[in-house]
């Protein structure tokens, strides 16, 4: 048996840069753990298999971000939500390719991987945001 | 325990809330000592005080961690073991908790609780920095996600599932403000205008400028006791009848409502049942209205109406000073201030003065029962008390 990468957030960054969401699906009570976790917080089993998630989901809720952080700040008026996947589990994103004024909870979106960007210093983990379906 | 005391609060202590040039965190935090001590002439600090918990959040503001032993020492109190503890905006609640577990456990007669934060010399951004670890880095800070971004999250799920209006919000910031007027040591003590609290400046919508606490310097602690000796130090000490803290996943995407805190809904049952005291029997509340939103869930998740009516208390002016529960008489995050680290615990101070009948202009006639409900971060962290008048 070939040995599984890690179940961790920098696994799921490095996933995510080659195009790929997945989770960890906890073999012993077979809850799925997005992001990944080493450690399922359900039945506190530490062995897990990958399993991908659906790029398709709807958005939760969302918030238009007018003052931000340096990193972000040429970016304002930006959209940034929670988006819950088809299969019911979540995650936050920024959305993109969207009108604020028409930004609405329930909306169908899918998600989109962004070009890596060379690591130079920490963190500088590859992007993805959402986009309407 | 079925709401006998748990600890008595025979005195404390509040700086000036604003900005307060010139003065290092340690300095403003011997402004609230000193202030504990001269209402308790009785006390005798260096002798009596057997331990320090102080909340503080970060180390980023002046370079410097180690804060319970720095209090300590400036509280004059030096060699008296001293622990910070740090649970982001509920850093001083924890604080608290401690001391009343500390007092509880039969180690120490006599404790100082406290919180600080000095916050002002620094740009906006960099508060913004500092504030946003409070929440998920990874996911949500990585995905552009600011501190107040968060709070709004929970507000456009809760406009949409309950048809909360960005008014109700300001109504909140509105009241804050008119009860911050009435208070000497708060930051704003100016009343707004419901056009000037939605005329301002969209930080995060739907939250505006109005909507968010302010970025200030403050410092805050209490003195607790066991109940047996307290009349030893003071012929009017407030008991805490109830105490409740849980926490939550760091990040609110993690979480299965938006639109109430687990933690806070968990705390406050622990504390209610603690005190033997229903939501009902409340008669006033200092709550975590870092956002007005989070005032509003407030409202909901400690029982004060049903989840998704917090509109309906603002509207008919319930926890207006004079309604039915008034809720942050001392002007609360939004007008009072907010230095994080302090907060907790001037929460607890504005809960003693209310309930020793010392709180002036803004006086809740016949107050008897208090709640205080502190939050960190968005909710990971949640510390609630419940406070009896003697």
């Amino acid at each position: 048996m070939t040995e599984q990468p890690p179940f961790t957030i920098e696994q799921f960054c490095k996933n995510i840069g080659q195009g790929k969401v997945l989770g960890g699906k906890c073999k012993k009570c077979g809850k799925i753990q997005f992001p990944p976790r080493p450690l399922c917080d359900n039945c506190l089993s530490k062995d897990f298999e990958w399993v991908e998630m659906p790029s398709k989901g709807k958005l939760l809720t969302y918030t238009i971000i007018y003052v931000a952080p340096t990193r972000f700040q040429q970016m304002v008026p930006y959209v940034v939500g929670i988006i819950e996947l088809e299969n019911g589990l979540r995650l936050p994103g920024m959305i993109k390719d969207v009108e604020l004024d028409k930004t609405k909870v329930d909306m169908p979106l899918v998600l989109e991987f962004e070009p890596c960007q060379p690591a130079t210093q920490w963190p500088q983990w590859p992007r993805y945001h959402f986009r309407p379906a | 325990m079925n709401g006998r005391p748990l600890v008595s609060i025979v005195s404390a202590g509040l700086s000036k809330f604003g900005k307060l040039d010139g003065f290092y965190a340690r300095e403003i935090f011997a402004q609230a000592a000193k202030e504990a001590y001269d209402r308790c002439p009785v006390l005798e600090p260096k002798k009596d005080i057997k331990a320090l918990f102080v909340g503080h959040m970060g180390e980023s503001y002046e370079h410097q961690g180690h804060t319970g032993a720095t209090l300590a020492d400036w509280a004059g109190l030096l060699h008296v073991p001293a622990t910070r503890t740090e649970a982001a905006c509920a850093s001083s609640g924890a604080a608290l908790r401690a001391g009343v577990q500390a007092v509880l456990s039969g180690l120490c007669d006599v404790v100082m609780v406290g919180g600080v934060e000095k916050m002002t010399h620094r740009s906006t951004a960099e508060v913004t920095e500092y504030l946003a670890m409070a929440s998920d880095f990874p996911f949500e800070q990585w995905n552009g996600i600011t501190f107040p971004g968060l709070f709004a999250l929970m507000a456009t799920r809760h406009m949409h599932d309950y048809g909360t209006t960005e008014k109700d919000l300001a109504m909140i910031a509105v009241k804050n403000h008119y009860h911050g007027s009435m208070n000497p040591k708060a930051q704003m003590q100016k009343e707004i205008t419901l056009e000037n609290a939605l005329g301002s400046k969209v930080v995060a919508w739907p939250l505006k400028l109005y909507d968010c606490s302010l970025i200030t310097d403050g410092a805050s602690c209490l003195i607790l006791t066991k109940p047996e000796l307290a009349k030893k130090y003071t012929d009017n000490p407030v008991h805490i009848t109830g105490s409740g803290q849980a926490s939550d996943t760091i990040g609110l995407y993690e979480r299965k409502s938006f639109t109430s805190l687990a933690a806070a809904k968990i705390a406050s049952k622990q504390a209610y049942e603690m005190a033997d005291v229903q939501p009902s029997e409340i008669d006033l509340a200092e709550v975590h209205d870092c956002f007005t939103i989070a005032e509003l869930i407030a409202y909901e998740d400690l029982g004060f109406c049903k989840p998704g009516e917090g509109r309906r208390l603002i509207e008919a002016g319930e926890t207006r000073l004079g309604g039915r529960i008034p809720v942050n008489t001392s002007g609360g995050l939004k007008s009072k201030g907010h230095p994080v680290g302090a907060t907790g615990t001037a929460q607890a101070y504005e809960m003693y003065l209310q309930l020793t009948g010392q709180a002036d202009k803004r006086q809740v006639k016949d107050a008897e029962i208090g709640l205080t409900h502190n939050l960190g971060g968005s909710g990971a962290t949640a510390v609630v008390h419940v406070y009896r008048r003697t």
